[in-house]
């Protein structure tokens, strides 16, 4: 026979010296450990800042918005870097997107439960791939893929388009922003699909009672779920922009401003890759960690919005 | 009395019904499909050029077919240890502070710094290890590729500590108090041990991932074709050996960065499956 335990309530503090003495030291100890993670955050930002001062005032502003990048003459201006990081990150969260949310209703509207764990364990196993292994990949089989049949394909028959266009090489814009979408994809979906499931069951009793069909039902809980969707978005919009090794692999590192999406470009964290351990004079060191912290600024300020967001929505919907 | 809609518009709502339906199996079918062709194809390309030399030879020279990594995986050994070394006390220590006193505002925002943490893109922890470490000694070293790792660990384990600290029953803890047993001597004695699979697990990952990582390590640890196991000198790491050998023009190195590229993809699949197996009973409240 199982024993109910009582229900306990907990003893007010001992008078005991030895044992408060004890809670207080265990207390602090862990708190100093909980500050030195806290403080991580702030070194780096600090750290960041202060090693690429030398470039932030020698260009001010002028540094994201120019593209001379020359270490000869102490010139550096990032914006093909910056541009190539972002078209190839919304390159891979406009194929991403939709594909996450499709999967996301399945896991949580469609999908047996017997189903839906080793699925979702699939998509989760997609992140935990080391993003080197993303590039070896990328560069052995989605490059030629691309430049045999993606790459053709599309400049036949959406050339007329600018965007779908340029160079048959295969490494390019496109290429990396396949890379990044199959990366991100777990992301957003994990968060989406969480999103989804904490949405009461009440919603989709009252949308079927009222006649919906499925469909019917599915948009209500996505209309409901969409800043959870969108916190989520920014996440893997993140990811994106900071990721290095696959991009660097398939991107092509041609630092260029071109409008084709098959054309060679280059992003900012492979440009780390690439120059930062030979960056020879003080100002090329100062401008690559000047490109880091940016990197870093950017990420965070997506990061912490789209937490917020996802914390709003799902503590919503938890009770 | 009923109030039905026209024939036609029936169709067309049912129509969209299984239209959209469809497009949602297929979305998982597409999704799903990378991680198989991934798989497979490493296995294909990794598992010929895997051999017993891939685990104990040295590197051999270009033009000479053969050798292994044999330094690039005690390197990736090594600094994952170090990562570890700095990173677990810090991870697990903050995580309790987390579970156990963390239910106010700062408690909050170390949570949420670490969670940012943890979404600070590899290469930019690499710039900061450069930055602190590599400036001060003026050399590439392994010492300052394990610190980069154990930035990158440390939000993983702090966040899995907590978490699996918060998974044992109030029961357990009120009956330690009840005895007379003091909290802190509770959360050492009974609750750590009670959570330790979990926590074990989760470390398991953290550590998987790290040994994956490998843009903080190009201007850390930076690579070496030769035998170290200096912490004071460049070091070789799988990772970093996969990138070389993949832009290198030979076959045979090629299929060498394959086979890396299998053992860190098998290392990754078991720790998750282990770690699946492990935090089985609560899934799906990973997110609160």
């Amino acid at each position: 026979m199982k024993i109910e335990p009582p229900v306990l309530v907990f003893p007010s503090p001992s008078k005991s010296r030895n044992r408060n003495i004890g809670d207080l030291v265990f207390k602090n100890l862990t708190l100093v450990f909980a500050i030195v993670v806290l403080s991580l955050v702030f070194v780096m930002a600090y750290e960041m800042y202060k090693g690429s001062s030398l470039s932030i005032e020698k260009f001010g502003w002028r540094f994201l918005w120019t593209s001379v990048w020359d270490p000869v003459k102490g010139d550096f201006g990032a914006l093909p870097y910056v541009y190539g990081t972002i078209v190839s990150s919304l390159v891979a969260l406009v194929i991403a997107l939709p594909l996450s949310i499709g999967v996301s209703i399945f896991l949580s509207e469609l999908a047996p439960r017997w189903l839906e764990r080793p699925v979702s364990f699939m998509v989760e196993l997609l992140a935990a791939i080391p993003s080197i292994v993303y590039g070896l990949w990328g560069m052995f089989v989605l490059v030629p893929v691309v430049r045999k049949f993606i790459g053709p394909f599309i400049t036949r028959y959406l050339g007329f388009i600018p965007l779908f266009n340029g160079a048959p090489y295969g490494f390019g814009m496109l290429a990396a922003g396949i890379v990044l979408a199959i990366m991100i994809l777990p992301i957003i979906t994990s968060i989406s699909r969480d999103v989804m499931m904490s949405i009461p069951n009440t919603q989709r009793e009252a949308a079927f009672a009222l006649g919906a069909t499925k469909w019917e039902t599915t948009k209500i809980i996505l209309s409901n779920a969409k800043s959870g969707i969108a916190g989520a978005t920014l996440l893997g919009l993140g990811r994106a922009i900071g990721e290095t090794m696959a991009v660097t692999m398939v991107i092509g590192n041609m630092p260029q401003i071109s409008a084709h999406l098959l054309d060679p470009a280059y992003s900012m964290a492979s440009v780390l890759a690439n120059e930062f351990s030979e960056a020879t004079t003080q100002l090329y060191l100062s401008a690559l960690i000047e490109i880091g912290l940016l990197l870093f600024a950017v990420r965070i300020i997506l990061n912490a919005a789209a937490r917020l967001i996802v914390w709003s929505v799902t503590s919503k919907f938890a009770q | 009395m009923t109030i039905s809609l026209p024939l036609h518009m029936q169709r067309w709502r049912k129509f969209k019904n299984v239209f959209m339906i469809g497009l949602c199996f297929l979305s998982a079918i597409v999704v799903i499909a990378p991680l198989f062709i991934i798989f497979g194809y490493t296995l294909s390309q990794g598992i010929g050029a895997l051999n017993l030399d891939f685990f104990i030879h040295m590197p051999k020279p270009v033009g000479e077919p053969g050798g292994g990594m044999a330094n690039a995986i005690v390197g990736t050994l090594i600094m994952v240890g170090l990562g570890a070394v700095f990173g677990l006390p810090i991870g697990i220590m903050a995580g309790i502070y987390l579970a156990e006193f963390g239910k106010n505002a700062f408690g909050f925002t170390v949570r949420f710094l670490s969670d940012v943490l943890s979404g600070i893109p590899s290469i930019v922890v690499g710039v900061v290890a450069y930055i602190l470490v590599v400036m001060p000694m003026s050399h590439f070293s392994a010492f300052a590729g394990g610190v980069a790792l154990a930035i990158l660990m440390i939000p993983t384990i702090t966040r899995t500590t907590e978490e699996m600290i918060r998974l044992v029953p109030h029961t357990l803890r009120e009956s330690s108090l009840a005895l007379g047993i003091p909290s802190w001597k509770t959360t050492l004695r009974i609750i750590l041990p009670t959570a330790t699979k979990g926590i074990t697990t989760g470390i398991l990952l953290a550590l998987a991932r790290a040994a994956g990582e490998t843009a903080p390590l190009l201007f850390t640890a930076l690579g070496n074709r030769f035998w170290s196991t200096s912490l004071n000198e460049p070091i070789a790491s799988l990772t970093v050996f996969i990138y070389d050998y993949a832009k290198a023009p030979f076959d045979d190195w090629n299929r060498q960065a394959w086979a890396a590229a299998f053992v860190l993809i098998a290392m990754v699949f078991v720790v998750n499956l282990a770690f699946r197996f492990v935090t089985r009973s609560r899934y799906g409240t990973s997110h609160n």
